[in-house]
């Protein structure tokens, strides 16, 4: 079936079977490898991307729910338009040392500004409570749950200069 | 993943039609309990069809002494619905303890209760509240709808629609989760309307079940300490690599204590 939607901002119109998971799609039919399979069967979280701006795993979605939706991976995350930088949570994880191998941090990354974007004043709770859903085996979280709340911070600090307040 | 043609009907009868005239198709809700089923092979249905199409079954509306939440609705909208969070603040705390963001950005509450898994947290609630399952045909009420291990009064190309919620004075909902899974290992929702308590445990046994000894004591007084000395029987509860039946029984006790004192907070 013929499938359009948009992906990380540009127009996408792909062929696939029905039973085609969305992971497999973007690794192998649109070769965007930064979404990473760990599991497979929806436990470690390392395949999370942005569907129509929520969080969701991309291993446990069928290709056809793409059909007219907004999908947002790693590849889509940026910082500021033009200034050739990375996103204000990707510049958390490697200045507070939240990533070791970093195989699970796409999925960290992206459930992260969700989270983020969700609710702006996030507090330790929020962050442990809203990363249940994504395993490192490296951490222990700890440098993790840091990040998460000084990407939280920078986002928002970001959107406030934004908005000119 | 066994190949399967793909459906997307945009009225509810369509939806049934293609249900019961395609011998081994399957209905796909928000998928979170079907996809891994079928990406492990324990199903492999020729058909799905999936409702994401049906925009009549989304949304949570207030009727005064019940509010309406449509079956493709999923739980983080419910977690964050303020007029739940107003009425029924404990189905929204439910709602916000399922699984993980990504499952309650996915996962319906029509999905969940069709579904009926004995560790899911909707069954306590639909069924501690007294709920009603509104379906394409007809009306069920929540004690007369769950019948034990993933099994439901649904009938061939009966469709979920929406679930009703009687407004309580008060509920809670407390769980103690399976740690890798969030699934509940004992989960007790705790409903107190004016003409009595209803207790109702997910995750102890093969389906989601009532409390009578305790409903009645807590109709008398709805404390926590009124049901400290209730022992549930451990004949028929579950015992896996998770927990013992009396472990599991030892637990409802301790949840429908916190569940009575979550909803006096």
């Amino acid at each position: 079936m013929q499938i359009s939607f948009t992906l990380n901002g540009r127009p996408t119109t792909v062929d696939v079977e029905p039973a085609t998971l969305v992971a497999e799609l973007l690794r192998e039919q649109l070769n965007l490898t930064g979404t990473h399979i760990g599991c497979d069967t929806s436990q470690c979280g390392a395949c999370v991307v942005h569907l129509d701006g929520l969080p969701v795993k991309s291993c446990t979605l069928l290709a056809p729910a793409l059909a007219g939706a907004t999908l947002l991976t790693i590849e889509g995350l940026q910082g500021a338009p033009g200034s050739n930088q990375m996103h204000p949570m990707q510049e958390a994880f490697r200045e507070h040392h939240g990533l070791q191998c970093g195989f699970c941090t796409p999925g960290m990354l992206m459930t992260a500004v969700a989270l983020a974007t969700e609710k702006p004043d996030l507090t330790e709770a929020d962050v442990r409570h809203g990363l249940e859903g994504n395993i490192c085996r490296c951490t222990g979280y700890q440098n993790i749950v840091v990040s998460v709340m000084a990407g939280a911070a920078a986002m928002n600090a970001a959107k406030n200069a934004g908005n000119g307040e | 993943m066994k190949p399967f043609a793909y459906h997307q009907p945009e009225q509810i009868p369509d939806a049934a039609k293609l249900l019961t005239s395609i011998e081994d198709s399957k209905l796909v809700a928000g998928g979170m309990t079907l996809i891994p089923t079928l990406k492990q092979r324990l199903a492999s249905p020729v058909a799905l069809v999936d409702l994401s199409k049906l925009g009549s079954l989304k949304g949570i509306t207030d009727d005064g002494p019940s509010i309406t939440v449509g079956a493709m609705t999923q739980h983080a909208v419910v977690a964050a619905s303020k007029l739940v969070q107003t009425k029924i603040p404990a189905l929204a705390a439910l709602a916000s303890m399922i699984g993980d963001p990504a499952v309650r950005s996915r996962g319906t509450i029509g999905g969940s209760v069709a579904n009926n898994d004995p560790a899911a947290d909707y069954p306590a609630g639909v069924l501690g509240l007294g709920a009603t399952i509104v379906t394409s045909t007809r009306e069920i009420a929540a004690d007369k709808f769950f019948l034990g291990l993933f099994e439901t009064a649904l009938e061939a190309g009966e469709i979920i629609t929406a679930i009703r919620f009687p407004v309580p004075l008060k509920a809670g909902y407390a769980k103690f989760k399976a740690p890798a899974s969030r699934y509940a290992l004992v989960g007790v929702f705790v409903a107190k309307f004016a003409d009595g308590v209803r207790v109702a445990v997910t995750g102890a046994g093969p389906g989601v079940f009532r409390v009578p000894p305790m409903e009645a004591v807590l109709s008398e007084n709805f404390d926590p300490s009124a049901i400290a000395a209730i022992r549930i029987d451990t004949d028929g509860l579950t015992s896996d690599i998770h927990a013992e039946a009396d472990y599991r029984a030892h637990l409802v006790t301790v949840m429908a204590k916190r569940a009575v004192d979550a909803a006096l907070s």
